[in-house]
């Protein structure tokens, strides 16, 4: 299935169509004829289980894995047929730090500003931002090899903006992280996006995905399964919100009574047995907040009292679990 | 480090539309400029690395030898152009082939290079174009060292250009080989290969003994002629030592240009075969 969604208003920054990827000797496709769009200034999160085939789009994407078939567009520019343009205009903060050993942070950020021709004065004052905007300013000197798990990744952040890029794609960015440094990098990318650069990500956590993303694809088997916002694709999901209500019941009324009045609102409806007075589960699909006004005014026309709302909401796990399945890979 | 103060500098800058293409040759030289940077910074433990065994090979068997009556003063003509090459022919291939493992294998530090705005095949031809530059900084300090070890230097200033150009050849042959071999062996088995590979390109290159006297050990003239080192040293030995026997320049230079253009193809395809998927 492929899912197509272009157009958009800030228009697209990434556009990908009809991408196959078949490494060879591989009986199967790493990536087996996805299509989507990014728009600009978007965060985009690509999610999915291990072996799913994001790092692989991530390659292609990024100049590094050549596409089977397919094209693929970043930045306006065909990944292709003109790599050296397309790296120019887009940068890549890898899951694992590739700093160079040899210099120090600060050189790190100031040698990779040169490789893409930012002048000299330029790239010293960038470098010297950066550092300070990802608090390591005092930390420049140090080399790479003195940096934590965390302080890395803040370098490869770093360095990853200092060629001022238009895309800039996160390889599973908070894998390995202490929830700080994670709490710190999201705010980054949130940053990036409030300064109108477009952000993929690939990531299996599901927080992370709905949290960051204004926009999530669900990948697994190398196949786009699913693509809207975190909100949409948990609306979607059938029988997976819920509403626990808790009824006063007028006297001589029955709860069985009760219960099958409240039956055609919902999905299903089932006693929560384990509560003092009557409590009742209504699962439904779609937003459990606007039952409570029906529920409400059922009840009244039994001379019922609601007492108690509770709203249960489905987690993007629950839509990631449902479309991939539980076995482990 | 408070949000509110980081929003503005983050992404000063970026997201604007490229100003004009990229300037590859700009990217070219500042890989190059890195590379020269970091070893500038380490030229000591550098030279010590590439020059101490050939200065050793030097004072042994062109020195120890010659004053303990086992070997004559003559051999120490043979040896030194050898030397020489060798030292410039090994520092070349060894600059290839370790780090490109490693950081392919290991620490991935080059992807950063390979996503800057060059032709991938260009950031291969950096590697091997710094890997002559230090092969030639290695061999030029064994002509003061050479000098100091054996009291003696036949070396004529017209001499210079041909020696410097077959050095130049040589350090390229031994870069393209290098880096198709640092592209072609599993991280697992660097060890062995290095082994198996670098010792015999030590002693069958003609470095030791004038190729053209092994005449009576035909097999071994035969492996020796496959040899890249052989040329180098041939070559070296023209012009240094003339009355030695030696093949003749052109032939040097056609069979190293032959192996430059083979191993030079072996490599760039090598390089791209991991650069990209």
């Amino acid at each position: 299935m492929a899912v197509v969604d272009a157009g958009g208003e800030g228009g697209a920054a990434v556009e990908v169509s009809d991408l196959v990827k078949r490494y060879p000797g591989r009986p199967a496709n790493a990536v087996d004829g996805i299509s989507f769009t990014v728009h600009r200034g978007e965060v985009f999160g690509l999610l999915g289980p291990n072996g799913a085939g994001k790092t692989t789009t991530l390659g292609v994407l990024t100049t590094r894995v050549l596409p089977t078939s397919g094209t693929v567009t970043v930045a306006g520019v065909d990944v292709a047929a003109d790599p050296v343009t397309a790296r120019s205009r887009l940068s890549v903060v890898p899951q694992r730090s590739n700093l160079d050993r040899a210099l120090t942070a600060r050189q790190n950020l100031v040698f990779h500003a040169a490789y893409h021709g930012v002048g000299r004065a330029e790239r010293n004052r960038r470098a010297d931002a950066l550092l300070e905007q990802l608090g390591l300013s005092g930390r420049g000197g140090d080399k790479v090899d003195d940096y934590s798990g965390g302080m890395a990744q803040r370098l490869l952040i770093a360095r990853a903006l200092m060629h001022a890029p238009q895309v800039v794609f996160l390889d599973e960015p908070s894998t390995g992280l202490d929830p700080q440094a994670r709490l710190f990098v999201w705010d980054r990318v949130r940053e990036l996006r409030a300064g109108g650069v477009t952000v993929v990500l690939t990531t299996h956590d599901m927080d992370e995905a709905a949290t960051l993303s204004d926009r999530v694809g669900i990948m697994d088997s190398g196949r786009l399964l699913a693509l809207d916002t975190p909100a949409a694709l948990t609306r979607a999901l059938p029988g997976s919100a819920t509403l626990d209500i808790d009824v006063e019941r007028a006297d001589g009324d029955t709860d069985e009574a009760v219960l099958a009045a409240l039956a055609p609102l919902a999905e299903r409806v089932e006693q929560v047995t384990d509560a003092a007075g009557l409590r009742a589960r209504l699962y439904l699909s779609g937003d459990a907040a606007a039952l409570v006004g029906p529920v409400s005014e059922a009840l009244g026309a039994r001379r019922a009292r609601l007492t108690g709302v509770r709203i249960g909401e489905p987690s993007l796990e629950d839509v990631f679990l449902s479309l991939t399945g539980r076995e482990l890979r | 480090m408070s949000t509110d103060t980081a929003a503005p500098a983050l992404t000063a800058g970026a997201g604007a539309p490229a100003p004009r293409p990229p300037a590859v040759g700009r990217a070219f030289r500042a890989l190059l400029w890195r590379d020269v940077f970091v070893t500038g910074r380490e030229l000591v433990p550098f030279l010590l690395q590439v020059v101490l065994q050939p200065v050793f090979l030097l004072f042994v068997f062109g020195k120890v030898l010659v004053e303990l009556g086992f070997a004559t003063a003559q051999y120490s003509l043979v040896l030194l152009p050898g030397v020489i090459a060798l030292t410039a022919f090994l520092t070349a291939l060894q600059n290839t082939a370790f780090p490109l493992v490693i950081d392919f294998s290991f620490t991935k530090e080059i992807e950063d290079r390979l996503l800057a705005p060059l032709p991938t095949w260009l950031v291969a031809v950096e590697k091997v174009v710094f890997s002559l530059l230090r092969a030639l900084v290695a061999a030029a300090v064994m002509f003061p060292i050479s000098w100091w070890v054996l009291g003696a230097l036949p070396v004529q200033r017209a001499d210079l250009p041909v020696i410097g150009a077959f050095l130049v050849l040589g350090s390229l042959v031994g870069a393209v080989m290098g880096m198709t071999l640092g592209t072609s062996v599993r991280p697992n088995r660097i060890n062995v290969v290095f082994a198996v590979v670098l010792t015999p390109l030590l002693f069958t290159g003609s470095t030791q003994f004038p190729w053209q006297s092994l005449d009576s050990l035909r097999w071994f003239q035969v492996v020796c002629a496959l040899n890249p080192l052989t040329y180098v040293s041939e070559a070296l030995r023209g012009q240094m030592a003339p009355e030695v026997p030696h093949l003749p320049l052109w032939l040097c230079a056609l069979a190293l240009t032959g192996f430059l253009l083979v191993f030079g193809t072996t490599s760039l395809v090598g390089f791209r075969r991991r650069a990209l998927d």
